[in-house]
């Protein structure tokens, strides 16, 4: 199982170690540095690698490497799992992953690293039971706690580690009962040069916010759920009644949760709201070239287009950009070579244009590769996929609580080939 | 308030400041100490110093206090063991603590400190906990077992607490349940041969009700037991898979990995014309898609097994091509996974796509990825023969990129679409020319100049071309090197009069100024040959090539089964076997899919069912191929390896020019007769006939072309083999001891010739799944060979043609294999080879040594076989009494060979009887003294005459057996004979 864990920054530096077993040397992560130098991009460090005497499987998230060490045939994909729940963890207490908070707050990481695995194997993983057995750190605690002497270690036994029902505990009470859903939709799509389709398809979530006393027991039901081709559920929603009536019904977490995640795959007609008209070319004998960019509406459903955003990954050979916008703003990052156009909210009636001239470096080859357009987008009020939710029961409590749903699409890896 | 304070002193008085603090009185001071000496011990420093001062805060009631002191423990018990002592007391105290978290985090940490010394102090609370009320303890002390083993295996097994485990599998409780089976699995990899985790249904049943109701992880523990699980029957796997589909909607995609491999796994039970097949294939597409969708780390791990699976059911994900289209924001490792994945579902009906794609991504920027895009369109091509001209038109507009890297893979692609499809495409050469100049790459370069070499006679400045190579020889890479050498032979074979000189040259350069063996030992051999026979040698050097197969790089169906048992695991993600990587003493048995029993398909080989039978299979490769090169090889070099070289130039270029007059002489004169059959299994060139690792991705450059292979391929599988001569070979002959129990029937049973019953002759594993059985039988003068051919791989075979070695009585097939259609997975053909005894003789060693060569579309298979020798007596060979009286004395003593057959209980009537079967007559029988005496006589295809004299002695089951012939070496066989045909 799980044997050692490694935390490293952007720049190779080793920050936190934290070992389950015996303790092995970092020397062991000079491996990890080896192949990272060779991947020059950290988002290209190969997941798992094989060393003499150890595998070493990390993941790359917010600038920061999880590095873990194993020693027997483990399953990968667990360890990945385990370290981005150790990261999703890490950012749910802390608000974000990064290494300042950590460092920060070293030793409430260290303890959670400790509650999460015992000897490998994970022990609590669930954010509402760690928040029961380490709490994370508010400024008013600490405040009281320095006064009183307590501490943030809870003493008695988290109730959800053994029942039934792990995530929820028991007890809670809330004078406002509300319970709000957000239905958000992704679009991952691959356009060609002619506007054509190649792949697309949708990534969508169905984020909780429930906030309800005692222990409700919840039926949410949509008008067309056959729409959705794949999909993977809380544990906490009942599969049975999902086969039988295509309805979820769970006893909900207390606090924000995922309540599903389902997948609307190409074969059904995924809809694209945006077109883009572009065109970008580089002179064979001018160490310059062109940049035209249109963006107009396609099927919206009705809806505004918003935080419209193109990002280009520009060749190496490009220096510098004089564009027009005629609506937004653009910026190019030297160092980067990325050009990212802000747009904002699409207006119908005057699409709006970039366009102007690239130079390159003098004396460079026209560019072998095409740069490909990065769309941003948002559309509130709207799942594209056009999953809607029926309705939402309550059984198992008395009162009636404050029910609500939000719909938004945003663009998911939506990009664009010149 | 942070803890980053913790970090801030940095004066030299650190330890000693923390000292007097923790020895303070305050409990803040205290926690506030601890969490310093903490906040050091996670960056890496050393505060083992402390350690007395730390276990001295553990007596505290308070939890958050004493968790920390835990954790320090855990850090340094090891470096100070007489310190950790201290701590056991307080140990032990909590583990009768009241509060059940208190108990569990006692026994949990106890279980961490490696300390022989505490371990014991370990066993009573240990076992205390195992059987506590409170189920949160036990599942701690469940896995706290496995620490305590990994500590003093011994002790864990004196103590009983294996079985106590094994007890909580049946507990109430789902999560201790799951940890039992996590600590079980564990232990299970240290001890390959335990029955630990001795599944029954009764077990089975528990753990899957246990599955719903527990972890996330806990399923994947419990889904990874499970997978070890053989059921019954076809309908027991069908109810686990059902019960195990709905964790196909976890939102862990390594409980979704788990659940596949389960269901992979079990799918093989079921009768593929059960309606739930199909619906189970079904479900199995959509999750598989929806990992794509995640973290690009989690992607990489499941294409790596989607890899895996579309080797085995391509028709699970045929319809979900798109989803592997590649990203430009992918990282490299999960493009580069994708685009492979891509060319396994390419068919005919998504080959536009796909190639549109491919070309798509051969304008990216990363260096890797459009080489490796470059090289899948090529792969597209030999996969898919419609898509052939369009690959090739579109490889021709990325050389007209002219980017360096992009022209030179192409190149290395076009090299493999010619040999695929021969004489289709070569219009495009002259493209390819205009090129030459920018190749650096060697594999580039030995592309190029196979291509050169192999179209010589259509490309006019052939010569030229190779020339410029050859300026700077001795800088280029073997591989080019080797490429050159053959490519200017090929050359002077095909336009021997304008190139001499460059023959000569090159074959100086590689004999004389090289240090390399494998050049310099090629050199040789062209040298040889194109001096004594450069009709061989054209037949030889340029032989027509075996087809390349499609796909190269297919897992070989016996790994990629057990490949398939290891879903999800590392083995999936390396496609190696654990035995290949997993960490020594640690066992690791094979685990093989269990067939479908159900379906009545039951596989007749022996060697599916064990994963013993599999890896102790007989290497069927032929063992005395080596021996013709040798003969070409030891004439008479010894004074060039061995000595110092000659003076330089003159000798050996005599000798150049002697032999290239000769040969250029011959060789021209024979251009027009038509060259003499030419057997193709022993020439010299068979060795460099791809030899199949279990999945090169790229073809060695040995195999380039027709020429002869470096020593390395030759090495590799000729070397090993002939030692472990497969026992299964002796099987005709020894199969008759076996077969006792059939005497009693063979007395009074019609006569005939006795045919051995098949045995395997090549194993699937040998040959990428084609599996051969068979027999020689002779049947009214006829001798045929009869075979079982049966496809274990995944693709269709066809193509199916048959060679013989060169052997003692020149048996070669009389026709051509007739195999008409094409041979679908798990099918499986007879077929009967008639022979005919006027091929080419070479003497083998046993006499009756077969070595055979069998091709089809995928590749060409060696196998050796011994064939009764019995096919070869001929009808008509009973001799004249007197004849046989006067042959007997004239043979002299010396040629005559005794043998006794042991336990044969015929009488001399039934032995004679049955005999004559087989062609044996018997002339005369005389009786001396209760001792029959037969005299016999057999004739055998090439004109050879054997007499015999048995001698049959009532009661007594050993049998004296005298054999004469003129050629005594066959004695040995007919003994053989005898002994085989009398006992069956």
């Amino acid at each position: 199982m799980i044997h050692s864990l490694f935390l490293i920054n952007h720049s190779g530096d080793i920050f936190l170690e934290k070992h389950w077993k015996s303790v092995i040397s970092r020397s062991v992560c000079d491996y990890f540095f080896e192949a990272k130098d060779k991947a020059v991009d950290p988002e290209n460090v190969p997941p798992v690698l094989q060393t003499p005497h150890h595998y070493l499987i990390s993941i790359y998230r917010d600038k920061l490497f999880f590095l873990s060490v194993i020693q027997t045939e483990v399953p990968p994909l667990f360890v990945i799992e385990f370290l981005h729940r150790v990261a999703d963890t890490i950012q749910d207490y802390f608000g974000e992953c990064s290494e300042s908070l950590i460092k920060d707050n070293v030793v409430t990481v260290y303890e959670l690293l400790e509650e999460m695995l015992d000897n490998g194997f994970p022990l609590a993983t669930e954010s509402n039971v760690l928040k029961e057995m380490i709490r994370p750190p508010t400024i008013l605690r600490s405040v009281v706690n320095t006064l009183i002497g307590g501490s943030n270690v809870g003493d008695t036994l988290p109730t959800g580690q053994l029942s039934s029902v792990p995530w929820r505990r028991v007890g809670v009470k809330y004078t406002n009962n509300e319970a709000y859903f957000d239905v958000i939709e992704e679009i991952d799509a691959i356009l060609d040069k002619s506007g054509t389709t190649v792949f697309a398809e949708i990534q969508g979530v169905i984020e909780a916010c429930v906030r309800l006393t005692g222990m409700p027991d919840l039926t949410l039901s949509f008008m067309n759920p056959r729409l959705l081709d794949d999909v993977s559920f809380h544990p906490c929603v009942r599969f049975k009644r999902w086969e039988s009536e295509q309805a979820l019904s769970f006893i909900p977490p207390d606090g924000n949760f995922t309540l599903m995640n389902y997948h609307v795959s190409s074969q059904n007609l995924v809809t694209i709201p945006v077109y883009v008209k572009q065109n970008i070319s580089f002179f064979e004998t001018e160490p310059c070239g062109r940049l035209d960019i249109t963006i107009g509406p396609k099927q919206t459903m009705g809806k505004t287009v918003e935080a419209l955003m193109v990002t280009i990954h520009m060749p190496k050979s490009v220096v510098s950009a004089n564009l027009t916008p005629t609506q937004g703003s653009y910026t190019y990052d030297l160092a980067t070579k990325v050009l990212v156009w802000d747009i904002g909210k699409l207006n119908p009636q005057k699409l709006p244009n970039l366009r102007g001239s690239l130079s390159l470096q003098a004396g460079a080859p026209k560019p072998e590769d095409n740069p490909s357009l990065n769309i941003d987008l948002k559309i509130q009020q709207v799942a594209i996929s056009g999953l809607k939710v029926s309705r939402l029961e309550m059984f198992g409590e008395k009162y009636k609580p404050f029910k609500g749903v939000k719909y938004v699409t945003k663009a998911g890896k939506f990009q664009v080939r010149t | 308030m942070t803890d980053s304070k913790y970090f801030t002193t940095t004066k030299k008085g650190e330890i000693f400041e923390l000292k007097a603090e923790l020895n303070s009185d305050k409990k803040e001071k205290k926690k506030e100490a601890v969490k310093k000496v903490i906040a050091s011990m996670t960056v890496g420093k050393d505060v083992s110093a402390l350690f007395p001062d730390v276990v001295n805060c553990m007596q505290t009631d308070n939890l958050e206090l004493k968790k920390l002191v835990y954790l320090y423990l855990m850090n340094y018990a090891k470096s100070q063991p007489d310190m950790a002592i201290m701590a056991v007391n307080t140990f032990v105290k909590d583990c009768e603590d009241p509060n059940p978290l208190i108990r569990a985090l006692a026994v949990r940490t106890m279980g961490c400190i490696r300390v022989d010394k505490i371990t014991e102090y370990l066993c009573e609370p240990l076992r205390k906990c195992l059987k506590d009320e409170d189920p949160y303890v036990r599942k701690t002390a469940a896995v706290c077992v496995a620490k305590l083993h990994d500590i003093n295996a011994q002790l864990v097994e004196d103590q009983g607490f294996l079985d106590t485990l094994k007890d909580l599998i049946s507990d109430s409780n789902p999560m201790v349940v799951a940890n039992a089976v996590a600590a079980l699995s564990e232990i299970a990899e240290s001890h390959p041969n335990s029955n630990l985790l001795d599944l029954n249904p009764q077990t089975i049943n528990k753990l899957l009700t246990a599955l719903n109701e527990c972890t996330e992880w806990g399923q994947i523990f419990i889904l990874d037991c499970l997978a070890n699980y053989t059921p019954r029957d076809d309908r027991e796997s069908q109810s686990i898979c059902e019960r195990v589909t709905p964790r196909l909607s976890h939102a862990n995609s390594a409980v979704v990995l788990s659940a596949v491999k389960v269901l992979m796994k079990f799918m093989e039970m079921l009768p593929k014309d059960l309606d739930y097949y199909g619906t189970l294939l079904k479900k199995l597409a959509p999750p598989l898609v929806t990992l794509l969708s995640a973290e690009p780390e989690l992607q990489y791990v499941a294409l790596r097994n989607i890899n895996l699976i579309v080797q085995r059911r391509p028709e699970i994900l045929k319809h979900e091509m798109k989803v592997f289209f590649v990203k430009y924001n992918d990282p490299i490792y999960v493009k580069l996974e994708k685009l492979d994945i891509m060319i396994r579902l390419a068919s005919q009906a998504n080959i536009a796509q796909v190639l549109a794609e491919l070309k798509e991504y051969a304008t990216e920027v990363d260096v890797d990825f459009v080489r490796k895009a470059v090289r899948a369109i090529g792969r597209c091509a030999i996969k898919v023969e419609q898509s052939a001209e369009r690959c090739v038109s579109t490889l021709l507009d990325l050389i007209q990129t002219k980017v360096n890297y992009v022209v030179q893979e192409a190149i290395v692609v076009i090299k493999d679409i010619f040999r695929k499809y021969p004489n289709k495409y070569e219009s495009v050469i002259a493209t390819l020319c205009e090129n030459l100049d920018s190749l650096d790459e060697p594999e580039a370069r030995a592309a190029m100049i196979w291509i050169v070499g192999e179209y010589a006679e259509r490309i006019d400045n052939a010569d030229e071309l190779l020339e410029s190579f050859l300026e700077g020889f001795h800088d280029e890479s073997t591989q080019v090197q080797l490429q050159l050498l053959t490519a200017i032979v090929k050359l002077f074979l095909k336009k021997p009069t304008e190139t001499q000189e460059l023959v000569q040259q090159v074959l100086s350069l590689a004999t004389q100024d090289s240090d390399n063996p494998d050049l310099r030992d090629r050199g040789y051999i062209y040298w040889r040959l194109l001096s004594t026979d450069p009709v061989a040698a054209k037949e030889v050097v340029l032989a027509e090539k075996p087809l390349i197969s499609e796909e190269t790089d297919l897992i070989e169906p016996t790994l990629l089964e057990e490949l398939i048992c290891h879903i999800g695991t590392l083995a999936s993600v390396y496609h190696k076997p654990p035995s290949a990587f997993v960490e020594g003493s640690r066992g690791v048995q094979h685990k093989r899919l269990a067939g479908s029993s159900g379906s009545g398909e039951s596989v007749e080989s022996p060697d599916t069912g064990s994963a013993a039978g599999v890896s102790e299979a007989p290497p069927a490769v032929i063992p005395s191929q080596g021996d013709l090169l040798g003969d070409l090889l030891n004439l008479d070099l010894t004074p060039t390896t061995t000595g110092p070289p000659p003076p330089a130039s003159t000798g050996m270029q005599m000798g150049a020019m002697d032999l290239l007059g000769g040969g250029l002489d011959s060789l021209m004169g024979d251009e027009s007769e038509p060259p003499p059959i030419p057997l193709r299994t022993d020439t010299p060139q068979s060795p460099q006939l791809p030899h199949q690792s279990p999945s090169p991705p790229d073809y060695s450059p040995t195999e380039l072309g027709g020429d002869l292979g470096g020593s390395p391929a030759m090495g590799a599988p000729f070397g090993a083999p002939p030692a472990t001569m497969p026992a299964s070979f002796n099987a005709p002959v020894s199969g008759g001891l076996d077969d006792l129990f059939d005497l009693a029937g063979g007395v009074g049973m019609p006569m005939g010739a006795y045919n051995p019953p098949k045995t395997l002759w090549l194993p699937a594993m040998k040959a990428k799944g084609l599996e051969i059985s068979g027999t020689f039988v002779r049947r009214a003068g006829v001798i045929q060979m009869e075979m079982t051919l049966n496809n274990k791989a995944m693709s269709v075979m066809s193509d199916f043609a048959i060679q013989f070695n060169r052997n003692s009585f020149g048996l070669a097939p009389a026709g051509p294999l007739q195999i008409l259609t094409p041979l679908s997975p798990n099918q499986s053909i007879e077929a009967a080879l008639p022979l005919s005894t006027v091929g080419p003789v070479m003497k083998m060693e046993p006499l009756n040594n077969l070595q055979v060569a069998v091709k089809n579309n995928i590749d060409v298979f060696y196998f050796s076989c011994q064939y009764p020798i019995s096919m070869l007596f001929v009808e008509d060979g009973k001799m004249e009494r007197q004849v046989f009286l006067a042959t007997w004395k004239d043979i002299p003593n010396d040629n005559e060979s005794q043998f006794q057959i042991k336990d044969c209980h015929l009488n001399s009537d039934a032995a004679s009887n049955k005999l004559q079967g087989s062609n044996i007559f018997t002339i005369a029988k005389r009786t001396v003294e209760g001792q029959d005496m037969l005299y016999q006589s057999m004739k055998l295809t090439n004109g050879i005459w054997v007499l015999a004299e048995l001698r049959v002695q009532m009661g007594n089951p050993n049998y004296t057996i005298s054999l004469k012939c003129r050629a005594p070496e066959v004695s040995q066989c007919v003994f053989q004979n005898y002994e085989m045909v009398l006992k069956n």
